[in-house]
């Protein structure tokens, strides 16, 4: 006779007042490929855990954005927000597919160089600029968004320095209506810090004003908050050309749009109730055509969309290390997959699918990873069918923030796989090693040697 | 050990104790545990019977036995008797 699959024997309780789970989730289906590529065959390969992203789906959801923005606006350019995924392979698919560079940091400065992107398409943003960086910026050519006054007098002495101008933007923070506010970056519109800087900038003799930015958070749910940041600024945009028959050449509206992931403590699942991008471009567009603009003289609508675009292109492969029951009688499941390289865990409730088949048996189980930390919690509470010590877990919707937000901490870093258009499965990033990381250390004479 | 002699489970794993009217639901494999409980199996020879009909090792099917058996005796459906 042949055996059986093995499943671990469970007994439940039925609880009257509670609906019987039982049989209902046809909705729940194994994940056993990604792209038409196995999930097993992949661990097998590459091991466990494993990043695995999803070239196709990039560009699917790249073209989506730019289809939604371009129906309804003339001029529309995308720039890649790079602290949201900074892999090479991820940056220069969006590349291909046309989009600038959006950088935070001199390091992602030279990495949007080094990924061959010509300065003068790349954005600089953020509060933390040396003065190297802001040579390097003029140098190329590159759009500078001043985040603050010490940053705007630097440029001006570097760029009259360098006997070359500079091409700039500030930022602007407003009130959308949107608690929190995000004023710690940039200039206020409402009480006239960004009419300073605007007006010391067009005073300047070395200094471009190119555009105006905003950024008013991430993760927004409300399309109308777009609506009223993009009516600020072309109500600036307009007051500038007025006061300085000056136009500005476009309106950036930075990132932000919420991905399809579940926020803790979100009733509703996010796929059902986070607007759509068309929701979002409707808000904007509409905003900018309806302002003061000249029809002709519309400014191009620069986007600089992280996680909305990459969070679904990736997946996080793992496997069960052990199932166990907490002294409340709580079963728990423990997996290879820690906080340490699932930083999103801290905000979403990650979705997790076995990658096998499995029966309409359910459990409700707190998910660990493996580090030997109390903090290494996946889910908290989460209702899975029941797993056996080697079964394999795919974590869904893990693109964004989490391939650049990740530490070495107690395990080292995983491989990273790129599926592309063909199927065909790239290495983007290796696994770390001991050797690598102990190159940064060094270890004082004194202390080379003891006896135990 | 024993399952008490009026839990009764049904073929599609419903298991009902009449004294208290409390009911639960087991999966396939669950559900022939307590049957072969029932005919007064011990665990050892249930686990090694599971161990023979189903894909898995020893080591699985007596950590699993273990948390099975010590949920039946938290809901109190095995005599403690003997
Ligand atoms: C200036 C700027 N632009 C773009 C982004 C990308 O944001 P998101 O991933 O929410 O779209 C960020 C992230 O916070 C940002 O600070």
């Amino acid at each position: 006779m042949e055996k059986q699959r093995y499943e671990r024997p469970l007994i439940k309780k039925l609880e009257s007042s509670m609906p019987n789970k039982f049989g209902t989730r046809t909705e729940y289906v194994p994940m056993t490929h990604i792209d038409d590529v196995a999930v097993k065959d992949l661990i097998d390969k590459y091991e466990s855990p494993l990043f695995v992203i999803s070239e196709k789906t990039i560009r699917g959801n790249i073209r989506k954005a730019r289809k939604a923005f371009e129906n309804r606006y003339p001029k529309v350019q995308f720039a890649w927000s790079y602290k949201t995924n900074y892999l090479d392979a991820v940056c220069r698919t969006f590349h291909q597919e046309g989009s600038w560079a959006e950088v935070v940091s001199g390091f992602e400065f030279d990495k949007a160089l080094n990924n061959k992107v010509d300065g003068s398409k790349i954005i600089f943003n953020g509060p933390d600029k040396t003065e190297e960086d802001i040579r390097k910026a003029i140098q190329h050519n590159a759009l500078i968004h001043i985040d603050h006054l010490d940053e705007l007098y630097s440029i001006q002495e570097l760029a009259t320095k360098a006997k070359k101008k500079a091409r700039v933007a500030i930022r602007v923070n407003m009130d959308t209506g949107i608690y929190p506010m995000w004023d710690r970056f940039g200039f206020n519109y409402e009480n006239g810090q960004a009419w300073d800087a605007l007006n010391k900038i067009m005073r300047s003799e070395v200094m471009i004003l190119e555009g105006l930015h905003t950024h008013i958070g991430t993760f927004m749910l409300s399309p109308n908050a777009y609506a009223v940041a993009a009516g600020k600024l072309a109500d600036l945009a307009i007051s500038i050309r007025d006061k300085y028959q000056h136009e500005v050449k476009y309106i950036d509206m930075g990132g932000g749009f919420a991905s399809k992931n579940n926020l803790k403590g979100a009733y509703m699942p996010g796929a059902d109730m986070n607007p759509t991008i068309d929701e979002f471009a409707e808000a904007i567009t509409s905003t900018l055509i309806n302002s003061n603009f000249k029809p002709d003289k519309l400014p191009l609508l620069i986007l600089e969309t992280g996680r909305a675009l990459i969070d679904d292109a990736a997946h996080l492969l793992g496997t069960v290390i052990s199932n166990k029951r907490l002294s409340d009688g709580r079963r728990t499941t423990i997996i290879d997959i820690g906080v340490n390289i699932l930083f999103t865990s801290f905000w979403y409730d990650h979705k997790i699918t076995p990658a096998q088949p499995f029966t309409q048996y359910t459990e409700d189980t707190v998910v660990y990873g493996p580090l030997c930390m109390n903090i290494d919690v996946i889910r908290d509470n989460v209702n899975l069918p029941l797993l056996n010590k080697g079964d394999h877990v795919v974590i869904q919707s893990v693109g964004a923030y989490n391939m650049t937000q990740w530490m070495q901490f107690i395990t080292l870093r995983p491989r990273i796989v790129m599926i592309d258009t063909e199927r065909k499965v790239h290495v983007i990033r290796e696994k770390e090693n001991l050797n690598q990381l102990l190159e940064f250390e060094h270890i004082p004479d004194h202390l080379k040697d003891f006896n135990l | 050990m024993h399952i008490k002699s009026d839990v009764a489970i049904s073929d599609s794993g419903f298991v009902f104790v009449p004294a208290t009217g409390e009911s639960f639901t087991v999966n396939p494999i669950g559900a022939a545990i307590i049957h072969m409980l029932k005919e007064n199996k011990s665990v050892e020879e249930v686990s090694k019977q599971i161990f023979e009909n189903y894909k898995t090792d020893m080591a699985t099917v007596e950590k699993d036995m273990n948390d099975f058996v010590a949920m039946l005796k938290q809901y109190s459906l095995i005599d403690t008797n003997d």
